[in-house]
């Protein structure tokens, strides 16, 4: 687990003090996958080298599985270290190393005897997918494998944490699914507690559990991914899900006429699947889709829909799928009965 | 100019004198590195990018190993010359030329060094630390195997460097090219020694420069720029 506590971080440079951190605080529960997110300079990168233990915050407290860690110093900070893997911003592998050789450099720190070593190596790169690798030089590999290199060497000495700062910039979709991929096993199979710093929102609803928003140093939202869409009011909730309006410029039957517009979100099988037909039938509305799709977060179909509604029982539909856990958000409906 | 002198006479005068300017460069690189790497790691880790800053630290070894560097070598050498008599009771001969070399060598190596490791990506370093890995440990396994290749070439401009002193040193307290040239070539009017002299002393620094390339390019890892 990782604990943060009103982290606070200010850098003065010529008489100009920037607070990248603002009295941050945050938990990230045993094996669980934390994304942050937040605009370039919102302070995402000196979070993770707190936590990372390469810079000292000016106050507040770091603890992982419960000790703090701020005021470590010496055999017992380099210890500590060894207890967090870390993914650092950027090309990070020695180039005069091969893949093996990199991924050996934490066990080698530790003080592990070779013979142990070299099999920790192979079950690594097995993890990561690169057996076939192992021998060759960094600017030999493509990007997505030097960044798996980098994620297996953050494993090597069994970590209880892992920090990724933007593990997939830089990389295209294909090659972000391979690096997610080796995220998420670290979580499912080494049970290892993960905190990832991203811009990508495609890397937030693909592995993450839960997700915090930086802005100018201060969280200003934190929550469950799941918990977060169907809030209306979260901003992160709504960035996650899919786009409504986008749809309805398309949307064919601009022409008609509805009793109800609203916004539904939807989350999990069940409810993605067979409600809004259900309500459909049920209360016998005809319910027709204006806009919006489906996504995933994690394994959870999730969807956002903006339904039209015309019949006479259409509110009582809208309140039983309200009653079923469906968000709803009511659209204010213009002079012509399409949304404005 | 009178009889030109016979090339077996020639090479019986130059043939000792390569082996002495050889083993002057040589003793004098490997006291520069064993001296000079120490010296450059220290100035580079309490340098403001270091692992360990010691502003204070840093400015005086830096001042040091700069105003050693400075000094013209010749003024080095006669300089030095008295110390060298105290130190090994003669300042005459190739051995008596290295002390000098020598104190040349190791700011100049050090100055090199330290340039080489700061040239060592930050990100690497920082990931290093984050293992937990030892100060000693990243100075050795990162910093100096990742400048490995900068180093072998350091090592090579600093014998090249030192060539052309021990030519120097040689003229004034005796051996090697440099005094052949000078002493049997130049001064006795042989045309034949003084530039057979100055060819070797060519070929030997082309030599090391060539093994130095060859040196590098087996240790270095990276990616060579092909099709430039
Ligand atoms: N070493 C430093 N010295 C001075 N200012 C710094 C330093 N590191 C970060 N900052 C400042 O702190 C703020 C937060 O920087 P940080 O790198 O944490 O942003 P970020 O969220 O990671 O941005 P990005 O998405 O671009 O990586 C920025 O305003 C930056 O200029
Ligand atoms: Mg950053």
């Amino acid at each position: 687990m990782i604990t943060v506590e009103n982290l606070t971080k200010t850098f003065t440079q010529s008489n100009t003090s920037v607070a990248a951190l603002d009295d941050v605080s945050l938990e990230v529960p045993d094996g669980s996958v934390c994304g942050v997110v937040g605009t370039s300079g919102a302070g995402k990168s000196t979070l993770a080298r707190c936590i990372a233990l390469l810079e000292k915050p000016d106050t507040g407290a770091i603890r992982v599985d419960g000790t703090d860690l701020v005021s470590l110093e010496g055999s017992k900070l380099r210890a500590a270290r060894r207890r967090i893997g870390v993914v650092p911003q950027g090309d990070s592998l020695l180039r005069q190393r091969t893949a093996a050789g990199n991924v050996a450099l934490p066990l080698e720190s530790a003080k592990v005897p070779a013979a142990q070593r070299r099999s920790r190596v192979a079950e690594l790169l097995d993890l990561v997918g690169l057996s076939d690798k192992a021998s060759v030089y960094p600017d030999h590999l493509s990007g997505g494998q030097r960044q798996r290199v980098a994620v297996a060497r953050a494993l090597a000495a069994k970590p209880s944490v892992l920090l990724a700062d933007e593990p997939t910039s830089a990389l295209d979709p294909a090659t972000t699914d391979s690096v997610l991929t080796v995220l998420e096993r670290a979580r499912s199979e080494l049970g290892v507690t993960v905190l990832v710093v991203t811009h990508d929102m495609a890397v937030v609803r693909r592995i993450a559990d839960d997700v915090a928003v930086l802005e100018q140093g201060r969280v200003v939202e934190h929550g469950k991914v799941l918990d977060l869409v169907s809030e209306p009011g979260s901003r992160i909730g709504s960035t996650l899900l899919p786009e409504t309006d986008q749809a309805s410029v398309l949307r064919p039957d601009s022409g008609q006429q509805h009793d109800v517009v609203a916004e539904v979100v939807l989350v999990g099988f069940a409810a993605v699947g067979a409600l809004l037909p259900e309500a459909s039938s049920r209360f016998g509305v005809e319910l027709s889709i204006l806009g919006g799709g489906l996504t995933r977060l994690g394994d959870t179909p999730v969807a956002k829909f903006r339904v039209g509604l015309s019949g006479e029982r259409s509110e009582s539909a809208l309140k039983w799928m309200i009653e079923r856990d469906a968000h709803v958000r009511r659209a204010p409906v213009s002079v012509d009965g399409v949304a404005a | 100019m009178s009889d030109v002198t016979p090339w077996s006479e020639v090479l019986e005068l130059v043939r000792p004198a390569t082996v002495e300017t050889i083993y002057m460069v040589l003793m004098s690189t490997l006291v520069g590195v064993v001296g000079g790497l120490p010296l450059g790691v220290w100035l580079h880790m309490t340098s403001p990018v270091g692992l360990t800053p010691k502003p204070l630290l840093h400015r005086v070894l830096g001042a040091i190993v700069d105003v050693t560097r400075s000094i013209p070598f010749v003024v080095l050498l006669v300089v030095v010359g008295s110390l060298t008599r105290l130190l090994m009771g003669q300042a005459f001969g190739s051995s008596a030329a290295i002390v000098p070399l020598a104190i040349a060598a190791v700011p100049f190596f050090a100055r090199l060094t330290s340039n080489a490791l700061r040239e060592v990506d930050s990100a690497i370093v920082e990931a290093a630390v984050t293992t937990g890995a030892s100060k000693f440990r990243i100075v050795w396994t990162v910093l100096l195997s990742e400048a490995r290749a900068a180093l072998v070439g350091a090592v090579g401009v600093t014998m090249l460097a030192l060539i052309g002193y021990a030519a120097m040193a040689g003229a004034i307290a005796g051996g090697g090219l440099g005094a052949t040239a000078i002493l049997d070539g130049y001064n006795a009017y042989d045309d034949r020694v003084l530039y057979v002299s100055v060819v070797l002393l060519g070929v030997l620094a082309w030599g090391m420069q060539l093994l130095t390339d060859w040196v590098t390019k087996l240790v270095d890892r990276r990616r060579a720029v092909t099709n430039v």
